[in-house]
């Protein structure tokens, strides 16, 4: 087994003549919280896109652990422990909150139809078992109170929570999260860092996207920053504070 | 006053065929967000099949196997559900729009073929004569009608369980999030073509089964049945009662049945004879106007489709009752 929970070698990405990601070779170390930061139209979410398979790159690799996962389809990483959460919140609008955690979980028994009609006793057992852990992971994520709302209607920073909560279902190894932070009121906020840090505690990688300096300088380890498709640094933290280069392409307008 | 009881019965078990039809349609459109836009091709599949399996030997022609009514009806629903198959497996990799293109362009294709393929569907003329059900153990017309009826009932009662069970089920529960969003529901895991495949095959047997219903009943089938007229007819069914809703299906099919029955009645008795010609087209327009009015007042239909809650209601009041307690 690799110390790395993610590797990519040269990945890149053309749309068209646009070169969005160019050339990224990265280790993610298994265990941290991994932070990645760089300007509007970076290339960020497309990298994540590719990693999660949601894009096929145009060129390079990508593992997972020692498993190469390059352009294998989304629906299969899943299972294999990769999770992601979106940018702006996909919620399923329609369903219920506790729904929304219940679909999660990879192989269930009642997913298939001849598993739906008559296996209906072992259907309501599996049931039963994932309506307890998505409570547990409702409460661990504060929604608990909105298990039964409709997931369209609860305010964008509970969107946040709740694909969290989502992606915490299928017990992921690395979780990769695109601006978990963004348009989330303090308190929300602050309930989310510590949620991953306790995550984190328990050995789940994390990946994480994020404009808000503050929350990447005190919470990310290393910090990887891309700007115009490419990596320009990467480093501890403290060294990301203090590096001429970075201050000057993108935290200088931030901070 | 028998005549009309015996219209009675007429009336509920088209309705009840058409309920059957809307259940599939429910399950494509109201559960999984497939836009089947050929309804009556899957419909038409059913009935000819049916009637080529069922059907008597005729010279000329093939099929009339005589098969067992129930095998018949069996090998109908299985070959709507094949047409299914391949239109599934040829489109639902593409963009959404495609399925609603090609299944429109199925349904024009089959009655073409039925036109034209004399030696399997009768041409323009169709197939005529089926060994109904029961027929020759009652030679009481009334009473054969409601023994049918009673028949279209327990078809109806069937699917409807078998439905109501899979879609509240995680099998349903995934066609659902497919249908509100397919990019969060694959990087959960789940596999929209896989899930939309099933979709797309049960839901077209059942509006096979409807099909082969319908022309047990008529005991006869022709290319003037399988006019994009039906898959009008459904949509308006399913919009009207409520996508999402099987309940709302079934009552969708009823109430706009009973809507089409009596103004097709008003439109021949009032209207001028001049206008005798146009009713069918101003019965278009009524329901039309009716969907129009629907999706504008109440787009969710007349019973909505409802959000799955944490538990089951019996928990929840026995829950709620020990609280106040
Ligand atoms: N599907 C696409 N087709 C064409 N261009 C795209 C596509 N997706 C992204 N791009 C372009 O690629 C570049 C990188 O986009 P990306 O979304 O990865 O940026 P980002 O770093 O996540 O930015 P932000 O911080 O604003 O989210 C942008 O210029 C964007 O316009
Ligand atoms: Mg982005």
């Amino acid at each position: 087994m690799t110390d790395s929970a993610l590797s990519l070698r040269g990945l890149t990405k053309d749309f068209g003549p646009f070169r969005a990601v160019d050339d990224v070779t990265l280790d993610i170390r298994r265990g941290s919280i991994t932070g990645l930061i760089g300007p509007n139209g970076a290339g960020k979410t497309t990298l994540f896109n590719m990693v999660a398979g949601s894009l096929k790159p145009s060129s390079g690799t990508v593992s997972l652990g020692d498993v190469d996962i390059t352009g294998r389809p989304p629906e299969t990483l899943f299972s294999l422990g990769l999770a992601r959460t979106f940018q702006i919140p996909r919620p399923f609008r329609r369903m219920s909150v506790v729904e929304n955690l219940m679909l999660a979980p990879p192989a269930q028994i009642g997913e298939t139809v001849p598993g739906a009609l008559f296996r209906r006793r072992n259907v309501a057992r599996q049931e039963h078992a994932l309506r307890d852990k998505a409570q547990g992971i409702l409460d661990f994520v504060t929604l608990s109170h909105l298990a039964d709302q409709p997931a369209g209607m609860i305010s964008g920073g509970q969107m946040k929570l709740l694909e969290l909560g989502r992606a915490l279902m299928g017990d992921p190894s690395v979780i990769l999260l695109d601006e978990p932070a963004a348009g989330v009121n303090p308190t929300l906020t602050n309930i989310l860092i510590e949620r991953i840090r306790e995550l984190n505690e328990g050995g789940v990688t994390f990946v994480v996207i994020e404009h808000d300096m503050d929350f990447v300088m005190r919470h990310c380890d290393p910090v990887i920053a891309m700007a115009a498709g490419r990596v320009m640094f990467q480093g501890t933290s403290e060294e990301a504070r203090t590096n001429p280069e970075l201050l000057d392409a993108y935290l200088g307008t931030a901070a | 006053m028998i005549g009309l009881v015996s219209y009675l019965t007429f009336f509920l078990t088209m309705a009840g065929i058409m309920a059957i039809i809307t259940l599939g349609l429910n399950l494509h459109w109201g559960y999984t967000g497939l836009f089947n836009g050929g309804v009556v091709a899957f419909f038409g599949a059913g009935a000819y099949g049916t009637m080529i399996l069922g059907g008597p030997s005729q010279p000329d022609q093939f099929g009339g196997f005589e098969l067992p009514y129930l095998v018949a009806l069996g090998g109908g629903v299985v070959i709507a559900g094949a047409l299914a198959w391949v239109v599934g497996l040829l489109t639902l990799r593409l963009r959404h729009d495609y399925l609603a293109i090609s299944t429109f362009g199925i349904a024009v294709a089959l009655e073409a073929v039925a036109r034209n393929a004399q030696w399997l569907t009768g041409g323009a003329r169709g197939l005529r004569g089926f060994p109904r059900p029961f027929e020759d153990q009652i030679d009481n017309n009334f009473l054969f009608g409601v023994v049918f009826l009673l028949i279209v009932l327990t078809v109806l009662g069937l699917i409807w369980l078998s439905i109501e069970r899979l879609v509240n089920s995680p099998f349903g529960r995934a066609l659902r999030a497919i249908r509100e969003d397919e990019v969060a529901a694959r990087a959960l895991g789940k596999n929209p073509v896989r899930l939309r495949l099933w979709s797309l095959v049960i839901g077209a047997a059942i509006m096979g089964a409807g099909g082969g219903l319908y022309v047990s009943y008529t005991a006869f089938v022709s290319p003037q049945d399988l006019l994009p007229i039906l898959t009008f007819q459904i949509w308006a069914m399913l919009i009207v009662g409520g996508a999402g809703n099987n309940r709302g299906a079934v009552l969708g099919a009823v109430l706009i049945w009973g809507v089409w029955t009596l103004s097709g009645f008003a439109l021949t008795r009032l209207a001028p004879a001049s206008m005798q010609i146009d009713a069918g087209s101003i019965q278009y327009i009524l329901i039309g106007t009716l969907i129009v009015c629907m999706l504008i007042w109440r787009p969710e239909g007349l019973l909505p489709e409802k959000i799955k809650k944490s538990q089951p209601m019996t928990a929840r009041k026995a829950a709620s009752n020990s609280t106040r307690e």
